[in-house]
């Protein structure tokens, strides 16, 4: 497989089918946690499971326009502020691809604390100040209302990506062969 | 084709229409609202849209539970920012005019103004939303992007995506009904925990089968040399014409409106209290 080019032909169709996923799983898998108006949403576990397995450009696509694509058809306009904030946490999470090399079959105790702090910085960080400091500048709505949104969402986007996230790539690295798992027989 | 986008062909002057520039107008008149406070910028395009919108010949129960879900979104959006800032109104347009005496919850005539012109914008984009959703044909849209100079892998990215979600969708049912029919529970009943835990085995079989589903497709691609040229050619692809450069203009006249109103109003919002 060519891996030189940012966008190699794997990446174009992980993005799209990605993109497919998180749109669905943003549709269909929403749990409402029984507090008003908020829910953990499954497809924050994906998305980070996604990025760390193809990188930051396709976990920003991904992040992206799956999230635009489902705030255009549910509810008419996409909200940009938190559309391109779910895509920075694609990108974020996805810069550590390479630390993390899930492709050569371990995700033992230490990457998965590795992955959960990593994870829960850019959650909180994305959350209870990117996407609402944006919703004050652009759309100017009062600072305590989107500061309380942006911590609850924190909170349980850091739920969903580090139970969903965490269970998804260990399974998957299982599935992968350990690099270095041959012996030569003497 | 693609049930949950809801595109429906027929031959209005709005259908015929090129993907690109329908999303360059929504794009263009959405940036515009958002940014503009001017109750009467923000009125006249929605009347505008809702003109537009007659149209397109859409019908009611294509419709109706968008506008139903947008109407409760928009709904305790409001009331939200009311119970975090009653008085938020008054700090944006230095008056204070009260309607009902009630301590934190003072009402005021700044703050139903201020709602008031949330909710409008809450709502004004969405019957261009409509529009374009079920006006534009998914495989145009993503050759269109690519004329509007987005990358063509990028467009053929979005591409992939408008096919595969009904794929995926149907995947996902599948799924869900198989592992019911195993006997976990995942409906409203389950507790929080057991329908997390019941997402896993859905989520499982689903993103595996998606991986195995990527390779494949991108093995299929690269037989077919995708990537190699600088450019590619669209089967879908369609020529601007005139009807599309007269939509361009009259978006750009409208943006050019709205800022300047920007000038005159000194600033994002319009201040009938002043």
């Amino acid at each position: 497989m060519r891996d030189h080019k940012v966008l190699s032909v794997r990446t174009v169709v992980a993005i799209g089918i990605g993109t497919a996923i998180l749109f669905i799983l943003k549709r269909f898998a929403v749990i409402p946690t029984g507090i008003a108006n908020t829910n953990i949403d499954i497809s924050y576990g994906f998305l980070g499971f996604i990025a760390t397995l193809f990188g930051p450009v396709a976990g920003f696509f991904i992040g992206f326009l799956g999230h635009a694509l489902n705030d255009f058809t549910q509810y008419g306009q996409p909200w940009w502020t938190w559309v391109f904030t779910t895509g920075l946490v694609g990108m974020v999470i996805g810069l550590f691809w390479k630390r993390f090399n899930i492709e050569a079959g371990n995700f033992g105790t230490k990457k998965i604390i590795a992955f959960n702090v990593l994870q829960v910085i850019t959650n909180v960080v994305s959350w209870s100040l990117i996407a609402p400091t944006l919703d004050i500048i652009i759309y100017s709505e009062p600072a305590n209302k989107v500061y309380v949104q942006g911590i609850v969402s924190a909170i349980s986007n850091s739920i969903a990506t580090g139970v969903i996230g965490t269970i998804l790539l260990v399974a998957y690295a299982a599935t992968r062969t350990r690099s270095g798992s041959l012996k030569k027989e003497s | 084709m693609n049930s949950l986008f809801g595109y429906d062909p027929k031959d209005t002057w709005l259908h015929r229409l090129t993907g690109a520039t329908k999303m360059l107008a929504f794009l263009g008149i959405s940036v515009i609202v958002m940014a503009s406070y001017d109750t009467r910028f923000v009125c006249a395009v929605m009347l505008a849209s809702i003109i537009l919108f007659a149209q397109a010949k859409i019908r009611w129960h294509q419709i109706s539970l968008v506008v139903k879900i947008i109407t409760i979104f928009a709904v305790v959006n409001l009331l939200l920012v009311f119970v975090f800032s009653p008085q938020y109104g008054v700090g944006l347009y230095g008056s204070k005019h009260v309607l009902l005496n009630a301590g934190y919850f003072t009402i005021t005539q700044e703050q139903l103004f201020y709602e008031l012109n949330l909710a409008l914008k809450y709502i004004v984009t969405v019957p261009l939303a409509l529009i374009f959703l079920i006006t534009t044909n998914p495989s145009e849209f993503a050759a269109s992007l690519n004329k509007l100079h987005v990358s063509y892998r990028i467009s053929y990215s979005v591409a992939l995506a408008l096919r595969y979600i009904p794929d995926v969708q149907a995947n996902f049912r599948q799924i869900s009904l198989a592992q019911q029919a195993r006997g976990y529970e995942l409906s409203r009943k389950a507790k929080l925990f057991q329908r997390l835990k019941g997402m896993g085995q859905i989520l499982m079989p689903l993103i595996f089968t998606s991986l195995d589903r990527i390779d494949q497709i991108s093995q299929a691609m690269e037989l077919r040399r995708f990537g190699t040229g600088k450019r590619r050619t669209w089967y879908m692809d369609q020529p601007l014409r005139t009807p599309d450069w007269l939509v361009l203009v009259g978006v750009v006249v409208i943006i050019l409106v709205g800022l300047v109103l920007f000038k005159v109003n000194g600033g994002r919002f319009y201040n009938p209290f002043r």
